[in-house]
């Protein structure tokens, strides 16, 4: 899983494989982040936010 | 009622009583599961009919096909998030909630599956790079990330707790870049869900499964991805359907309705002539070359026959496909619900004989049919997923705003 387990091999099947699981995550990570750091900066500021947000 | 204050605005919900009699009803199912799963966690898989013929079985096809059956999530988050399907928004919530049931359900099942659910995080700290179902475990655990992210924002839009301010602009924000995430699913699903079939197509000592392909990919692989974005969203719309026959309330515009039944019979009807297309390959070349005929798997055996074939690809995938892509098949209510109904049982039986009927066909000369029963203990712990479920969506619907065209459907006098 990282490059220092003891079985890590520098080679494509570890690249794409791990590669492809740490890029979703990352992207999953940072997403997530952003969301609760905003929501933490707007709650700060008092901004109510316009009402109700939903799918709709 | 006691639970007023959690009810969202504008709906009317049954009495708390009411609602706690039909919890512990499904709730007496679940504890029926939980009391097998425990037995095959302290005493092993010794409760179950599994065998050196059998390692995948009954929680391997379940597994399958809630994966398929909860592909409804993806592909309607793909269409509203990507293509600009914007009136899905009225449907795309129970789409993710089943998808999250869906999910959760297949990693319960693969939890109890593994023997030693203590020991899951091998697959990642240990992961065999050649294995694809090591795709399937990672796509399988980050997409129920992406379902979980997506299913937090309904949590929160719950009326007390909408009211805290932090988790007012939580939601708000996560459904800013939501899209984001619904991409980030959609590439996941397409990963998981193919990999699932090349698990199958793979199989060269399995001549029903085996398949050629494109590159390392067999034909299983675009064959599996295809029908969960085709299957998927009959899946929700056949759930959509029972929650309102249970409620007794129309909670989804017929129009709604309508717009996923055409996609998913037009995404239905070019998935069934690939697969009549591969089929027919697979019979007259692909078996003959490893010394098989066709009429080999479907013989000589107490239960598969040609039936079964002719139930996934005429019943299950024909037909269903044909009435929602007719105008007047999907508008009319009995003929939609009949297309969708099939198409559930289609793929189903497609996963089944995937994963049952090739472990059963004879491969060697001296081989015989070995037909599989599951024991007590599968049955309920492949029931279990069913009841937590049931029990999901009543607490769902119940305390969230599920369906936001529920309060124009049913006014309040």
């Amino acid at each position: 899983m990282f490059p220092f387990n003891f079985e890590w091999i520098w080679d494509m099947s570890h690249m794409v494989f791990m590669g492809g699981l740490w890029y979703a995550l990352t992207i999953l990570g940072i997403g997530m982040t952003w969301c609760i750091v905003k929501a933490i900066i707007d709650m700060k500021k008092g901004d109510a936010g316009g009402g109700h947000h939903g799918h709709h | 009622m006691i639970d007023a204050a959690l009810i969202p605005n504008g709906v009317k919900r049954c009495s708390f009583g009411k609602f706690l009699l039909g919890l512990a009803v499904v709730g007496a199912v679940l504890l029926w599961g939980v009391y097998a799963m425990l037995l095959c966690w302290f005493k092993g898989l010794n409760q179950t009919n599994m065998n050196d013929y059998y390692g995948f079985a009954l929680w391997i096809w379940a597994d399958l096909a809630v994966i398929a059956l909860g592909g409804g999530a993806f592909f309607s988050g793909f269409l509203k998030y990507l293509t600009g399907k914007d009136e899905l928004k009225n449907i795309i919530n129970y789409a993710v909630l089943i998808g999250f049931i869906c999910y959760s359900s297949a990693l319960l099942i693969l939890a109890i599956d593994v023997g030693q659910p203590l020991r899951s995080w091998f697959i990642f700290w240990h992961a065999n790079v050649h294995s694809m179902l090591t795709e399937v475990a990672f796509c399988l655990s980050c997409y129920f990330g992406v379902l979980t992210i997506e299913f937090i924002p309904l949590i929160l839009e719950n009326r007390q707790l909408n009211k805290i301010s932090f988790f007012h602009h939580l939601a708000h924000n996560m459904h800013e870049i939501m899209a984001v995430f619904a991409a980030t699913g959609a590439f996941l699903s397409f990963f998981h869900q193919g990999s699932l079939g090349g698990v199958s197509g793979v199989l060269f000592g399995r001549p029903f499964a085996y398949r050629e392909g494109l590159f390392i990919w067999p034909w299983t692989f675009f064959l599996f991805t295809w029908s969960a974005a085709a299957y998927g969203p009959c899946f929700t719309l056949l759930i959509t359907k029972i929650t309102e026959l249970i409620s007794g309330k129309k909670l989804v515009k017929d129009n709604v309705i309508e717009l996923l039944a055409k996609i998913s019979g037009w995404m239905m009807a070019t998935y069934i002539v690939a697969k009549i297309i591969d089929t027919i390959y697979w019979a007259t070349v692909t078996a003959p070359s490893k010394g098989f005929l066709v009429s080999d798997f479907y013989s000589n055996n107490a239960f598969y026959g040609m039936w079964i074939l002719i139930a996934e690809i005429l019943f299950g995938g024909v037909v269903p496909a044909l009435i929602l892509i007719t105008p007047a098949g999907r508008k009319n209510p009995k003929a939609r619900t009949l297309a969708i109904v099939l198409a559930v049982i289609g793929v189903c039986i497609n996963r089944w004989v995937m994963v049952l009927q090739t472990m059963a066909a004879p491969v060697m000369s001296f081989d015989r049919w070995a037909l599989y029963y599951p024991s007590w203990q599968e049955v309920a712990t492949t029931v279990l997923p069913v009841a937590y479920g049931a029990i999901l969506i009543m607490i769902c619907y119940r305390y969230l705003p599920i369906f936001p065209q529920e309060p124009e459907l049913n006014p309040i006098d």
